[in-house]
């Protein structure tokens, strides 16, 4: 049983300026099934993009050998000839063809070009068997589930003769029903001589399934523990995703906390297109003057879904709880409605949801309050421009002028932008969701300095981050968001990496 | 030499907006020889102007409801539509200019509105609802004409199409003194206002253009109004059109340019989801966008008609091809976001010009489509390949190479990234 069949040595993958992959090691026996851990950002999917060829040969260091083999994978499909078969976390189906075009899509049971459907709905209906779905395989993909799609794409896995299978996060958007479907059907797998890897956050889905587990932290391969012998805990995977030096400085800053500014009560929102799935279950947060509050939680919690809904009803359907301010309730049901009441959000995507990327940087920054410059009717564009340098000084928004395009700018300026057309829009609320994600160690600093203004200003600011750190960094308090519930509500004097993975990772009673 | 090479440098930088205008320059310049001089004589100029009015109206909506990123191919049929109202109105009815203009205004509104309400509140595509209103329009065009022309149109209203601005020296002189006054006093407002606004950006320290680029281009865009007037005042004066288009160029570039409305739909057809998350009502401006657009059609339609003197049932059929046209070739982006109703205007120059040119020269519908369909595909193409080369790391673009082998220029910085740092890909989310 032990004996490998993939063996990753010395893997090194830089992207400019960042090195994701650190001289990474991983080993995976022939029929177990692999766990690989880690935070967001540490290096996991990255290590899988290498391994099954989104990322040819030629653009890392370091060897590949599968099943004693070297591989020089330079496409994704290179990597399914040799059997290896990757299954993201965003499914890669198309919804409107049925479940068996969808299996075969890219490999059609053809004869001289023409398809044989006899064929494609026969065998699609061997594989559905195998991973225990039944479905009629010419039912479109979209009326069924996304559990149910997460089969299929399994049983097209299966269509290309899989003997490594790669599945990232694929329990990150099921409920607990078809998630131990889905757990049980890797292990009925690996009894059919399949080897799996697996990444995921769920501590306890690890535990239950996987003979290994590999820790990743920051492109570097930690440990790998053998889950055999039931001595590894929870906490001891913890300890080792977490484990890291403090060493990234943060701004100092004396908190002056005052009362409450924002409150939401009972907040539950469900998912705009799967309506039985409660994406944010009535979770009760509030922030005070001048308080930095952190938002943590992994991926798929519902952060930003939180947010975005508390913020003009900009995700999801089915939203209720109540928002207060001051102890008023507030309507806050479109964004200009949140803008006029002093929320305001920035997006964790600034490229699609932030900025115009093809306008210059003051009619970005004025882009949220242009009625602020209106005089006699028209818009002051004079003023505009003095707006926009004062806040290019202020924030060190490096560009030649406020004329500059921001799709031009660097990724630390461009969230400069937005925060500056945040804070002119004069907030009291400033909801930042992940401020620092795509930006340099440098910029960084800048950023959390900006935050500390602002609270110092007597904002009240919300941050959600991936990073734990950085939210133990800036933060006066830290609530933590599992599956759409808040687990924790941690102090800062009480809050570690370890307390806030715990509560992470927790599930709902 | 310094001053060329910085505005060598500028010119590379824009080379889109300075191509157009290029391109218009060429292709008078190439039909005045062709046509042996036919091209720029007054009265040609005038008819020149008169004819290209009503797709020069049309182009000025178009162009915003293309900036926000949608499209609209109904205009003719409105134009046509509005036409047999103003026939029934008038003619039938007997109602005054007066009445009649505003009410059809108002149809042209209410048609904006039938068409905004179904695209912004429901979210239809523009494309679809506007490709079933070009079909209702056209229907309801024939349903009340009933199928035949309406003619003819009291003075009155003729004058909106093919009137002029009274003599006031009273046929005494060679030319019209009311069109050079108005000629020389526009020219003159057009260079105060680019020398103010050229002071009001050094004041705000924008990059300015170099020079001799400006003093070029002002005293150019000055000597070619001075023409155009000479032109015209040699013939039988202002057309009225002109002075309503005129208005409406201004108004709505400064509509574009300085309203919350104009800003707004700029945000919005640059990045909806930004726009939307930032607290603009996109649904309202994109509504109203569309009355607007129906407004516009329901004046290039009273113009249209006015200047045949009688509403057709086929009247406007193909307008809304010309006015997205002119969009395009003046540098509208096909994704939204970007357009100016200056640029609408020369697009539609650029057309009208070739129209005039080829049918002097007796060229027939057929060569005059196939070249303006090429001169579109080429104007567009000629954009995106600029965009593609220059954009995202794909390597040199001929203007970057052109521009390598003078010495940097120092204003050239103006269109460089800031020190790009590349955005790490988040690695194993």
């Amino acid at each position: 049983m032990n004996t490998p069949i993939l063996q990753m040595r010395g893997i090194t993958k830089t992207f400019p300026g960042v090195k994701a992959l650190q001289d990474v090691t991983l080993q995976v026996n022939r029929g177990e099934v692999h766990a690989i851990c880690g935070e967001n950002g540490a290096g996991k999917s990255t290590l899988m993009k290498v391994l099954s060829g989104v990322y040819p040969h030629s653009s890392f260091d370091g060897d590949i050998l599968f099943e004693n083999e070297p591989c020089n994978f330079s496409s994704i499909s290179d990597s399914e000839k040799r059997g290896i078969v990757i299954i993201h976390q965003e499914l890669a189906l198309s919804p409107y063809l049925s479940i068996a075009e969808n299996i075969y899509l890219g490999n059609e049971q053809a004869n001289r070009g023409w398809v044989n459907w006899r064929k494609t709905n026969l065998e699609a209906a061997k594989l559905l068997a195998r991973v225990g779905l039944s479905e009629n395989p010419v039912t479109p993909v979209q009326h069924i589930s996304v559990g149910k799609q997460q089969l299929v794409e399994i049983a097209k896995a299966l269509s290309k003769e899989v003997k490594l299978l790669i599945l990232d996060e694929p329990t990150a958007a099921l409920n607990d029903e078809d998630s131990s479907h889905l757990l049980d059907l890797i292990l009925h797998l690996k009894g059919q001589g399949v080897t799996s890897i697996i990444i995921s956050h769920k501590l306890n889905e690890i535990r239950k399934v996987a003979d290994a587990v590999t820790i990743i932290r920051d492109g570097k391969t930690i440990e790998t523990l053998r889950l055999g012998d039931g001595e590894i805990t929870q906490e001891r995977i913890i300890r080792g995703m977490v484990g890291r030096d403090l060493e990234s400085l943060y701004p100092d800053r004396e908190p002056q906390i005052g009362e409450e500014v924002l409150r939401i009560e009972d907040w539950s929102v469900r998912h705009p297109q799967d309506y039985s799935r409660v994406v944010v279950n009535n979770a009760s947060l509030n922030v005070r003057k001048g308080e930095v509050v952190g938002l943590a939680g992994l991926m798929g919690a519902g952060r930003t879904e939180l947010a975005m809904s508390v913020f003009g009803r900009s995700y999801g359907t089915a939203t209720s709880g109540k928002v207060f301010k001051h102890g008023t309730e507030i309507n806050t049901s479109t964004v200009s409605d949140a803008i006029r009441h002093g929320i305001a959000y920035a997006t964790e995507d600034r490229k699609l949801y932030g900025l115009n990327l093809i306008e210059d940087i003051k009619r970005n920054v004025s882009m949220a309050a242009l009625r602020k410059l209106v005089k006699g009717g028209w818009v002051d564009k004079n003023q505009e421009t003095v707006v926009a340098n004062d806040y290019r000084k202020s924030m060190n928004i490096k560009a030649p002028s406020v004329a500059a395009v921001t799709g031009k700018l660097s990724g630390g300026n461009q969230q400069k932008v937005v925060l500056s057309k945040w804070m002119y829009s004069d907030p009291d609320v400033l909801i930042l969701d992940e401020p620092t994600r795509g930006i340099d160690v440098g910029a960084k600093f800048e950023i959390y300095t900006i935050i500390a203004k602002l609270a110092a200003e007597g904002k009240a600011v919300i941050v959600i981050s991936s990073e734990l750190p950085e939210l133990l960094g800036i933060c006066d308090r830290i609530y933590t968001l599992s599956a759409g519930h808040i687990t924790g509500e941690v102090p800062i004097a009480e809050a570690s990496q370890e307390t806030l993975m715990h509560y992470m990772t927790k599930e709902k009673e | 030499m310094s001053a060329l090479r910085e505005s060598l440098g500028f010119l590379t930088s824009r080379l889109r907006q300075v191509g157009i205008f290029v391109a218009l320059i060429l292709i008078v310049l190439l039909f005045q020889i062709l046509t042996d001089g036919i091209l720029l004589e007054p009265q040609n100029v005038t008819n020149l102007v008169v004819q290209n009015s009503y797709i020069l109206i049309l182009a000025i909506g178009m162009v915003m409801v293309i900036i926000a990123g949608h499209i609209d191919l109904s205009v003719g049929s409105v134009a046509g539509f509005i036409g047999a109202c103003a026939g029934v109105m008038i003619v039938h009815w007997g109602w005054e200019w007066w009445l009649a203009i505003p009410a059809c205004l108002l149809i042209g509104a209410l048609v904006g509105a039938w068409q905004g309400y179904w695209i912004a509140y429901v979210g239809i595509p523009a494309f679809i609802v506007t490709l079933a209103g070009m079909l209702i329009f056209r229907g309801l065009t024939l349903i009340v004409l009933k199928n035949q022309q309406i003619t003819p149109f009291p003075g009155e209203l003729r004058a909106l199409g093919g009137g002029f601005l009274p003599d006031i020296s009273g046929g005494t002189s060679v030319l019209e003194w009311l069109t050079v006054i108005l000629g020389v006093g526009a020219t003159l407002a057009l260079v105060i206002q680019a020398v103010k606004e050229r002071r009001i950006r050094k004041k705000f320290e924008l990059e300015n253009e170099p020079m001799a680029w400006f003093a070029t281009k002002t005293a150019f865009i000055a000597l070619l109004m001075l023409t155009i007037t000479f032109l015209l005042a040699s013939y039988r004066g202002t057309p009225i059109v002109l002075i309503v288009l005129a208005v409406l160029v201004i108004v709505y570039t400064a509509l574009m340019n300085n309203s919350v409305f104009g800003r707004h739909t700029y945000a919005l057809g640059g990045n909806l989801h930004a726009a939307e998350l930032s607290g603009i009502k996109t649904k309202v401006v994109t509504f109203r966008l569309f009355v607007n657009m129906g407004v516009l059609a329901a004046l290039a339609g009273l113009v249209f008609t006015a200047r045949l003197n009688s509403a057709q049932p086929a009247g406007g059929t193909g307008f809304e091809l010309d006015a997205i046209a002119a969009a395009f070739i003046g540098g509208a982006a096909v994704t939204g976001g970007i357009g100016t109703v200056a640029g609408a205007m020369i697009g539609g120059l650029i057309m009208g010009v070739l129209n005039n040119g080829m049918s002097i020269l007796g060229l027939g519908t057929d060569y005059q489509q196939l070249i303006k369909g090429l001169v579109l595909l080429l104007a567009v193409g000629f954009d995106i390949f600029n965009k593609n080369r220059s954009g995202k790391g794909g390597g040199i673009s001929i203007i970057e190479r052109l521009k390598l082998k003078t010495p940097p220029a120092a204003d050239v910085d103006a269109g460089k990234p800031a020190a790009e740092h590349p955005v790490p890909v988040a690695a194993g989310k």
